[in-house]
């Protein structure tokens, strides 16, 4: 079973794509993304990904929540800073914030939430410091970024990857 | 033959409602990207069209086929949550880039550096 499909999960989420995106239930679709999902998964396979468990399924939809809003916030705050007058001061600039999320998933998703976010936008991460540099299209307070990104998202990314 | 005359109100209006509003955010993500002054600025300004744009009119387009019952209606999620993932990569490539010549600029030719200034 391990042999043959190494990542159950993600084979199937693959036949669910197929699926979704051929818009059938046709028992040829079926077996032609079964084919696909297991070469998919073989192909995981032979990158040797680090293990994921994912935990606390609450914990996910409550940050992805969370990243919706935020999402539709900082748009609204992006567009402000376009429109809005050339004289008003704005700072742009780096922050650089250490963290203590390690796992590879984890990252991946801050990176997502980050870059998704208008406003900020994922530069660096060294993985031996653990020191994230992120890039702040309004920077007023270099502390209160710190703030948001350990207090609002590595807090739950630490508690659903751990 | 038109199929948006079988749409009643309610959807249509929705529809036209988040298509209208995705199409002004992504314009507005786009003409940030030919207003703000510097490189580090202008790489914010199309994630607008990347994210609530993009959600806006998949979600829009969801509405309008699933009221006219043609097609199941979470083909859409697939673009949103596709989008979301691959534009961080392109993004990290392109700052970094962008850094790199910064620190190569600013190591050998620093009058080059005004360049990027002006807008």
């Amino acid at each position: 079973m391990t042999r043959l499909v190494p990542f159950p999960l993600v084979s199937l989420s693959l036949l669910g794509f197929w699926l979704l995106l051929n818009e059938t239930l046709s028992p040829g679709h079926i077996l032609l993304g079964s084919v696909v999902a297991l070469i998919g998964g073989w192909g995981l396979a032979a990158l040797q990904p680090p293990k994921a468990r994912p935990r606390r399924l609450g914990a996910i939809f409550r940050l992805a929540f969370l990243v919706v809003v935020d999402i539709v916030r900082s748009n609204a705050a992006v567009a402000r800073i376009i429109f809005g007058p050339e004289r008003r001061e704005r700072t742009v600039g780096f922050v650089e914030i250490p963290l203590e999320l390690r796992n590879p998933y984890g990252l991946a998703a801050l990176a997502c939430i980050i870059t998704s976010t208008p406003g900020t936008l994922w530069v660096d991460f060294n993985e031996a410091s653990g020191i994230l540099t992120i890039h702040v299209l309004d920077l007023v307070d270099k502390a209160e970024w710190v703030d948001i990104i350990k207090g609002r998202y590595e807090r739950r990314l630490l508690e659903i990857f751990t | 033959m038109n199929a948006a005359d079988e749409l009643s109100a309610l959807p249509a209006v929705l529809t036209a409602v988040f298509l209208v509003g995705g199409a002004a955010i992504t314009l507005i993500g786009s003409l940030g990207l030919l207003t703000l002054r510097s490189f580090y600025e202008r790489v914010h300004a199309p994630t607008l069209g990347t994210t609530l744009g993009t959600a806006c009119i998949a979600i829009a387009s969801m509405i309008y086929f699933s009221a006219l019952g043609t097609r199941p209606v979470l083909h859409e999620l697939l673009i949103i949550v596709l989008i979301i993932t691959t534009t961080p990569i392109g993004l990290m490539i392109l700052v970094n880039a962008a850094l790199v010549r910064d620190k190569s600029e600013s190591d050998g030719a620093p009058q080059r550096k005004a360049k990027d200034e002006h807008p």
